[in-house]
């Protein structure tokens, strides 16, 4: 494991309770990924994408093996540390926006802040460079019921980048989205990756998101099978 | 954090206002129920105090085992006597003796003979000397409904029903139809000066008040009375004080020989009177139980449809490094606030409300027309009462209920598993 390591995984295995049975969701899982890295998590639905995430983000716990996140053994660290280890350093974006209905894109974006404590005047700094990054700033005191699909997920984009993560997870980022918006949010995310070197994994099966990878993992029956490095014209050498 | 909760409640009806509502509701009727049972049971406890009971009351142990009968006969003697040693050794108190007799009225004609005739209950009060508080306490000013007021000893109050079925006028003269102390025949002219209606069914249908110097004279009854009414001079009932009183009163009367001994009973040994005083000394707790109870699993079940609805709300903010605690708090302080607005308005209607009905009363008298049989003194006007409690009682069901409905709700949080909140907002 370099000292340049995001996400190091050794031997993960893990296993739902059904009944009174286990389903394995996933296994063998080895898997090292660098800083910046742009990275996607690709199979078929059911194939363990959402699940290697979400143990990934410390929101699900591995059955076995060891997970390190950020520095972070994530299997010997208490629920309250994860938390921190998300407040701080991680981004998340989901499939569906879920944006909070009450409140505006300003106030949405702003969440993470306060909840690390940012000074309000530096906290209005960064919300206002962060919608400015997704192109919404003439949106920034919209409601989410006033904006579209795509406005509403760069909204979810710029509340994932606010803080200025390391690490960004993001679960079907496009499945909601159509082509022009698709595109649209995946070069916010290039662009963000590339000049702050924030590190990306996407978990998809998204021809268009594939097209912006420099590196696939591909996933199947909770397994990779293959892992493959390349140059993308679309997102710059790897 | 604190702003951005309130901005959530502010702007989400369905996570204030409906909570809101339920809360104030329930807190004003805590607030109105505790009022009205406080205000009936008290206007009860006045009622019958006045009428009938005393805050204490003394009457010879003989005349107190068979008072059903109003047996004038075992009635006390030297009364002047007694009542200025009563003064004496309960200076918190003042006495008043009464006289409690029945028997036929009598309405002639100019030639003398019946014009109608009808059994009548008296009570001899003493209204006319120097010191007492008789008028103040039975209210005559509101409730003498024509005619004035005693002025003499041989004169009258009817009870306006009554008045009315024998078709008395004021100024008649009616003659009262019975027995003296001695068991001796007695008639004894009094003279109509007022009719009252003290809405008591039954009582107004049959009841006179006179004097008790007439009454004295009616029955032969010189420096004698029935009973010696207490009141503590501020008219409340001190159900503690009195009981007290009673059993050192009792402990110092013990002559069982004697059976014209003195005895005193106090308001709690009046028909069933005992046991609506515990209740009322329960009721706030059964009343708040009760109300605690429902608002509890409302607001539980609210909780549970407003926290199914904002799974996608709580996985969002444990996705961005929120600790369950954290998000658990943050509920539990909306929870705080909602119950805390919800008192203050259920509290600005329920006090107002309870106020009014203290001030004007609810008449039932209706419904109780027919209601003759009934042996408990009651009004058929309820007044609520506003006591001090009734300013900061609603914080138990709105607080309080609040919040546990909230907990009972949010621990939901710490059952799921953190994937699976997302799970839930992914579909
Ligand atoms: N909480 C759970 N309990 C039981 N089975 C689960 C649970 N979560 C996921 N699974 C199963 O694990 C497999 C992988 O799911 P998931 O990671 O969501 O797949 P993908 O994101 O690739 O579509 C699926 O077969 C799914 O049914
Ligand atoms: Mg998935």
């Amino acid at each position: 494991m370099s000292n340049n390591s995001v996400v190091n995984i050794t031997n993960l295995l893990k296993q739902f309770p059904v009944g009174g049975d286990y389903f394995t969701a996933l296994s063998d899982i080895n898997l090292n990924l660098e800083n910046a890295e742009f990275m996607g998590l690709v199979g078929p639905s059911g194939s363990g994408k959402t699940t290697l995430l979400n143990i990934i983000g410390g929101l699900d716990s591995p059955t076995k093996g060891n997970v390190n996140v950020l520095g972070m053994e994530l299997g010997s660290s208490s629920h309250n540390e994860r938390a921190n280890l998300r407040k701080t350093k991680m981004g998340f974006i989901f499939q569906s926006y879920n944006l909070l209905p009450v409140y505006t894109v300003f106030e949405n974006v702003e969440l993470p802040l306060i909840l690390n404590k940012v000074e309000t005047q530096e906290r209005n700094r960064l919300v206002t460079q962060a919608v400015d990054w997704v192109g919404l700033s003439d949106k920034i005191d919209s409601r989410p019921a006033q904006l579209s699909g795509g406005e509403c997920q760069r909204t979810a984009i710029a509340r994932a980048i606010v803080h200025k993560p390391t690490l960004i997870l993001a679960d079907e980022p496009t499945a909601n989205l159509d082509a022009e918006n698709s595109h649209h949010i995946m070069n916010i995310m290039v662009r963000l990756n590339k000049e702050l070197d924030t590190s990306f994994i996407f978990a998809t099966h998204d021809e268009k998101i594939m097209a912006y990878l420099r590196r696939i993992i591909h996933l199947e029956d909770g397994q990779i099978v293959k892992d493959e490095h390349f140059d993308n014209p679309k997102s710059g050498k790897n | 954090m604190l702003k951005f909760v309130l901005k959530g409640i502010l702007r989400d009806r369905s996570r204030s206002l409906f909570p809101i509502i339920v809360v104030s509701l329930i807190v004003a009727l805590v607030i109105f129920n505790r009022g009205f049972l406080v205000g009936t049971m008290n206007g009860m406890f006045r009622d019958t105090a006045v009428i009938s009971s005393g805050h204490v009351k003394i009457m010879t142990h003989a005349y107190q085992e068979e008072s059903q009968l109003l047996p004038n006969d075992l009635a006390l003697m030297n009364v002047d006597e007694i009542v200025e040693i009563l003064h004496v050794v309960y200076p918190d108190y003042f006495w008043s003796p009464k006289i409690s007799f029945a028997g036929l009225l009598d309405l002639p004609d100019e030639h003398g003979e019946t014009k109608s005739q009808g059994p009548v209950m008296v009570y001899g009060i003493d209204f006319l000397s120097s010191e007492s508080r008789q008028f103040e306490l039975w209210e005559l000013e509101k409730r003498i409904v024509s005619g004035q007021m005693i002025q003499n000893p041989n004169d009258a109050l009817v009870g306006a029903k009554l008045a009315e079925k024998l078709g008395l006028s004021l100024g008649d003269r009616v003659t009262y139809i019975g027995t003296t102390m001695n068991n001796a025949f007695a008639t004894f002219n009094f003279t109509v000066v007022g009719t009252f209606n003290l809405g008591m069914g039954p009582l107004d249908k049959q009841m006179m008040l006179v004097d008790i110097e007439g009454a004295r004279v009616a029955l032969d009854m010189e420096d004698a009375a029935s009973e010696i009414l207490g009141f503590k001079h501020d008219l409340y009932y001190d159900d503690d004080a009195s009981v007290m009183m009673r059993n050192q009163f009792n402990a110092t009367h013990l002559d069982t020989t004697d059976i014209f001994r003195s005895s005193m009973i106090a308001l709690r040994d009046a028909n069933q009177m005992g046991t609506m005083i515990d209740l009322v000394d329960w009721s706030v707790f059964i009343i708040l139980g009760i109300f605690l109870l429902i608002a509890m699993i409302v607001l539980w079940n609210m909780g549970i449809m407003s926290g199914l609805r904002r799974y996608g709300e709580m996985g969002i903010r444990l996705a961005m490094g929120e600790t369950k605690g954290q998000v658990y708090r943050s509920l539990i302080l909306e929870s705080v606030i909602i119950g805390t607005i919800g008192t203050i308005i259920g509290t600005l209607i329920g006090l107002p409300l309870t106020y009014y009905v203290q001030e004007v009363g609810i008449d039932y008298s209706a419904a109780f027309e027919n209601l003759n049989t009934t042996t408990m003194i009651m009004s058929t006007v309820f007044y609520t009462q506003v006591t001090p409690d009734l300013y900061y009682i609603g914080i138990i069901p709105g607080v309080l209920a609040t919040v546990f409905g909230t907990m009972l709700a949010g621990r939901a949080i710490y059952k799921r598993e953190m994937a699976q909140l997302f799970k839930e907002l992914e579909t």
